[in-house]
């Protein structure tokens, strides 16, 4: 997929690229932190449309819409050729009694049998991360395992 | 200390005026500048309602208000955008120069001005209004547009244009000769160019030695400096204007950021006094007999706006309409036409009365032209 930058001059850059539909699609990432979508008409080529703006918290909530799903259908099609093994994902929540500490001290592999393959974080994807690897508020853990494995690590991290 | 009640008075219904009139421009789609001119026309001496108290405090205001204008252009300033901006649209900005500074040359020329004269007018008519247009394109939704790119560099290029511009303009407003002219251009051109390497190099310093966590010190760190460099560049002839402008493109990065969000509010008080001082230097009675000249070349130099615009957009690869749009965004004149009145208004008197309705004309006929290429 080919995706072309343009510098915008004292407003920021403009991303844009077709999709499979033949949509011309078009994203303006503000230099003050907020984003525009836009579609370009088939009218007119040269003219944008806005679909919506976002500011820069609901860009990051919608990037991590996009973004996480796709990591983990990639585990789902892994897990599709061993019967039994499931992927799933694990929030970390505000509450959760691992906020803050290292990824080792839930000793998840060793209580549940499942593991933790990778963290998302904001529009970050660490893969494989280590035990000394300090758990945040939301981030995102991808999980592969028994599906009761997941449930079992999904209480761990809730709850302890 | 004493509390002069008719000056608070008079700066509050100042500002209340202004405010009624920003938001009549602001809910047809318009820039507020040109009405800010409008009311500095009304009051003062002349006017209907003379401000005796609120003059002294306008016309000090005015001159921190240019120079506020040119420290917020700087901060906007970029060196990567500015070299992307000169690579792909550098034939674009001489087609800008030749097309629209000519125009106004040649009226100074016709109206018997002299080159001090001459040379303003052909800066007032080359001088898009970056802030209007800018604002302009966000509100239509058209920063996406294949023509978008064109328009603001030819603004960046244009605004950059101004650093050698206005200390050529100044040191001959104030009597110099070419010779001390030239060198005070280059003298600005080579300030420019250190400021550039400063801002690359070691902006980041630069921007430590400034920063602070509050806001408060922030603003008073920046101006303090600012003000100091526009003073010092004023004694030199070299203009305050260029010297506020030097210190926005020395700082970048975070402080840049920030600095832009504090001395916003600002900037947008002083530059609204600014406009208005503009409007209570020319005499309501001196305007009438001008009034043809500037329609006529408000008109010669919208066409010519609309020729540059669409070779640049041409250049991106737009369409017909795509050009047209560009051209008819890049019509409106605004903030640095009117510095360029201020700063030789004292010289030359025939300038603030053509060049201020002709400002006045297409401030408002810029976006609304815009508005209409669809």
């Amino acid at each position: 997929m080919d995706v072309r930058e343009t510098l915008l001059p004292g407003v920021g850059l403009c991303f844009e690229f077709d999709n499979a539909d033949g949509d011309r699609i078009g994203v303006i990432a503000h230099r003050k932190g907020d984003f525009e979508v836009l579609v370009y008409t088939a009218a007119d080529p040269d003219k944008a449309s806005r679909v919506f703006r976002l500011t820069d918290r609901e860009a990051e909530a919608m990037g991590q819409i996009l973004g996480a799903p796709r990591m983990v259908e990639r585990f789902a099609d892994l897990t599709k050729e061993v019967p039994g093994l499931d992927a799933g994902q694990v929030e970390v929540g505000a509450a959760s009694p691992y906020a803050g500490r290292p990824l080792g001290q839930t000793q998840a592999r060793t209580r549940t049998g499942a593991s933790i393959v990778a963290i998302v974080r904001d529009e970050q994807v660490l893969a494989s991360p280590g035990p000394d690897e300090v758990l945040h508020t939301h981030d995102v853990l991808v999980v592969i395992g028994t599906a009761d494995g997941i449930a079992a690590v999904r209480h761990l991290i809730d709850q302890g | 200390m004493a509390v002069s009640a008719p000056l608070l008075l008079e700066l509050g219904a100042i500002l209340i005026v202004l405010t009624v009139l920003g938001t009549a421009a602001r809910r047809f789609g318009l820039s507020p500048i040109p009405l800010y001119l409008l009311a500095g026309l009304f009051l003062g001496t002349g006017g209907i309602a003379p401000v005796p108290a609120a003059a002294e405090f306008v016309t000090t205001g005015a001159s921190i208000g240019v120079v506020l204008l040119l420290l917020t252009l700087g901060l906007e300033f970029s060196l990567g955008e500015f070299s992307t901006s000169l690579r792909r649209h550098l034939p674009s900005a001489a087609v800008d120069l030749l097309l629209n500074a000519v125009p106004g040359a040649v009226a100074g020329w016709l109206l018997g001005l002299d080159a001090v004269g001459i040379l303003a007018l052909a800066g007032i008519t080359y001088i898009s209004s970056s802030g209007v247009i800018a604002r302009l394109l966000g509100d239509l939704g058209r920063l996406g547009n294949r023509e978008t790119p064109a328009v603001l560099s030819v603004l960046v290029l244009e605004d950059f244009a101004m650093a050698a511009y206005l200390p050529l303009l100044t040191v001959l407003a104030s009597g110099g000769t070419w010779q001390q002219a030239l060198l005070w251009m280059a003298v600005a051109l080579s300030a420019l160019a250190l400021a550039f390497l400063v801002s690359y190099r070691w902006g980041h310093h630069v921007g430590r030695l400034l920063a602070h966590p509050e806001d408060e010190q922030l603003l008073l760190r920046i101006l303090g400096l600012t003000l100091i460099v526009a003073a010092v560049a004023e004694h030199l002839h070299a203009s305050a204007a260029v010297g506020a402008f030097l210190v926005g493109l020395t700082l970048t990065g975070p402080t840049a950021d920030r600095a832009r969000v504090v001395l916003t509010p600002l900037r947008d008080l002083f530059a609204a006094v600014f406009f208005v001082a503009i409007g209570l230097t020319v005499a309501p009675a001196d305007l009438l007999p001008m009034l043809p000249v500037a329609v006529a070349l408000a008109a010669v130099t919208a066409v010519t706006k609309v020729l540059t615009g669409a070779y640049a957009a041409r250049r991106e690869g737009a369409a017909r309409r795509g050009q047209i749009r560009a051209g008819t965004a890049l019509i409106a004149r605004g903030e640095f036409s009117l510095v360029i009145i201020g700063l030789v208004s004292a010289s030359v008197d025939t300038i603030g009365a053509v060049a201020t309705p002709y400002v006045f004309l297409l401030a408002i006929a810029g976006p609304l032209l815009a508005r209409l290429a669809k």
